[in-house]
């Protein structure tokens, strides 16, 4: 048979599933153990032990000096950039696809500036948007949105424009204005595709987050990994660096859902 | 003076002539068969009807008006494919053809409520009343092409225009749309223009049959001439002609 007809069955596609994460939990228990063997006051491959301690120590104790929590606070300060940019974003795109996709004139005057634009290079700017917002919230917010807000703005318009000739007709037949057939027409049938375009997004919008925040900023999650980099921290970073991972898959898998809840019409059909 | 009158129409896509001459004229409660070859224009006619876009030259006036500029109340369509919208259910699929003229789009109270009622009655009407709270991409083709008809006529046209309606169905079905489509064309004495492939239901279903065809032709150039309407079949009694004559003239019968 050929390989491409080969299909797992249900447990064994748990197997192979899981198999990945085991084979990296192992990999890296084996190398730390040879470093920590070799040299016990290693801090480059922290035991996975050392780092649920660390991890225990980040998530309950409280800061010292501040008598808060750090790690939540981090959280809180990055999911909050995070989500705003990536809001104004999807707001923006959700607009601008829909006058692009839908009005010849805004078509004419928009698509070409916005693929130039969707060309730049975000990380390029960082400088600039420190020097034009300052170092605080603005900066990390508006790179976040000039990064992604091209990309999603395009594929919006696109799939604006791919919504059959016919049903635009017959929405006008129907007595549909400009606005009613944006509203009623094409807005509901690309929220799905701008759900998926935030999923998408989210990767690049952590990489810009994190960025600015190394760059410059007092709190957040990218601040306090490139922060403990100094101090060789390793296993603060891994918890970190854990920790996002978890938030970007909660995120991912709300989205997910919410999406498939809310458009029941797209699977109407399978 | 006739309802919908076209009037030395012509149209062309840069330099090559799709339809020129097109004349015609039909009577209120008309039902209009249009075939022709594959690329003569068919549809570029129902689109000018439509108003879905301009004659290059001539004019094209329901009951007396103005040539339109774009797409309006006074002209249902119904495609071949993708005439209904697939992220409203079949139910809200008909309200939009009442609730899509407002400012937003939307109805509200009291009025959502007739709708709605109006809706279930044309549901009823069109057989789809079970199948109210689907979305249409769970509907049969015919199911589809049933609920487009029946939310073109929600929004009460002056003309009703099909584009080969019928010609993604199986024999089976088309028959029972076609009887759907008599009845309800007797129901509302509706104005009907249908492109069709199938000379068969042209006639069947067609009240005139009008052939588009190329009179002139040029070897060297294909796109210098367009295609006109070259017959004009008088297609009532089934396209059979002279089949009542004898109500006509009974004295023929004596002799
Ligand atoms: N927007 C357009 N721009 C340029 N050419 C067009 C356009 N629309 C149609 N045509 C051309 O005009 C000719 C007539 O097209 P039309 O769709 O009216 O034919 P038709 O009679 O409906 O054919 P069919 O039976 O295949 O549906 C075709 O050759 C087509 O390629
Ligand atoms: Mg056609």
């Amino acid at each position: 048979m050929r390989l491409i007809n080969h299909i797992p069955g249900r447990p064994g596609a748990v197997i192979l599933a899981a198999l990945p994460f085991v084979a990296l939990v192992v990999a890296y228990t084996v190398a730390s153990d040879l470093r920590l063997e070799a040299n016990p006051q290693d801090k480059l491959l922290p035991a996975p032990g050392t780092i649920l301690e660390t991890a225990q120590r980040l998530f309950t104790e409280p800061d010292k000096r501040s008598k808060e929590i750090l790690l939540w606070n981090d959280t809180l300060a990055s999911l909050a950039r995070l989500l705003g940019g990536v809001g104004i974003s999807a707001l923006l795109s959700l607009v601008l696809g829909l006058a692009i996709g839908l009005m010849p004139y805004a078509r004419s005057a928009l698509s070409s500036f916005i693929a130039v634009l969707s060309m730049v290079p975000p990380l390029a700017l960082l400088p600039i948007l420190f020097i034009m917002f300052g170092l605080g919230e603005v900066s990390k917010v508006v790179l976040i949105v000039i990064g992604i807000t091209p990309f999603m703005t395009r594929d919006l318009a696109q799939r604006v424009m791919e919504i059959p000739k016919e049903q635009i007709v017959k929405a006008q037949t129907l007595g549909a204005s400009s606005s009613v057939i944006a509203l009623r027409v094409a807005l509901p049938q690309i929220l799905p595709r701008l759900i998926s375009n935030v999923r998408l997004s989210l990767g690049s919008a952590w990489l810009f987050l994190i960025a600015a925040e190394a760059v410059a900023s007092n709190v957040g999650l990218g601040y306090r990994i490139f922060l403990v980099r100094r101090y060789l921290a390793m296993d603060v970073i891994l918890t970190y660096v854990i920790w996002i991972t978890l938030l970007a898959f909660i995120i991912d898998w709300l989205l997910k859902t919410l999406s498939r809840r809310s458009f029941p019409w797209m699977e109407a059909g399978l | 003076m006739s309802f919908v009158s076209v009037r030395n129409v012509w149209q062309r896509y840069g330099d090559r002539s799709i339809l020129e001459r097109v004349n015609v004229s039909v009577d209120e409660g008309e039902f209009i068969s249009i075939v022709g070859a594959s690329g003569c224009g068919k549809s570029t006619f129902l689109r000018m009807l439509l108003a879905e876009e301009r004659p290059f030259k001539g004019e094209i006036s329901i009951d007396g008006g103005e040539t339109a500029v774009e797409p309006n109340r006074e002209r249902g369509v119904v495609f071949q494919r993708y005439s209904v919208f697939p992220h409203l259910t079949v139910r809200n699929n008909l309200i939009a053809g009442e609730s899509f003229a407002n400012p937003l789009g939307r109805l509200r109270g009291v009025a959502r409520k007739e709708a709605a009622d109006r809706a279930d009655r044309m549901l009823e009407r069109i057989g789809l009343n079970h199948v109210a709270d689907q979305y249409p991409a769970a509907l049969s083709g015919g199911m589809q092409q049933r609920l487009a008809i029946g939310q073109a006529m929600t929004a009460k046209p002056r003309i009703l225009l099909l584009d080969e309606p019928f010609g993604a169905l199986d024999p089976g079905t088309r028959v029972q749309m076609h009887d759907f489509l008599m009845e309800l064309r007797v129901e509302t004495n509706m104005t009907v223009f249908m492109v069709t492939h199938d000379l068969q239901e042209g006639f069947k279903l067609g009240d005139r049959v009008l052939v588009f065809d190329k009179p002139r032709w040029d070897p060297q150039d294909p796109g210098l001439f367009g295609a006109t309407i070259t017959y004009d079949f008088d297609a009532s009694n089934d396209g059979v002609p002279f089949q009542d004559i004898l109500d006509q003239y009974p004295s023929l019968a004596a002799g």
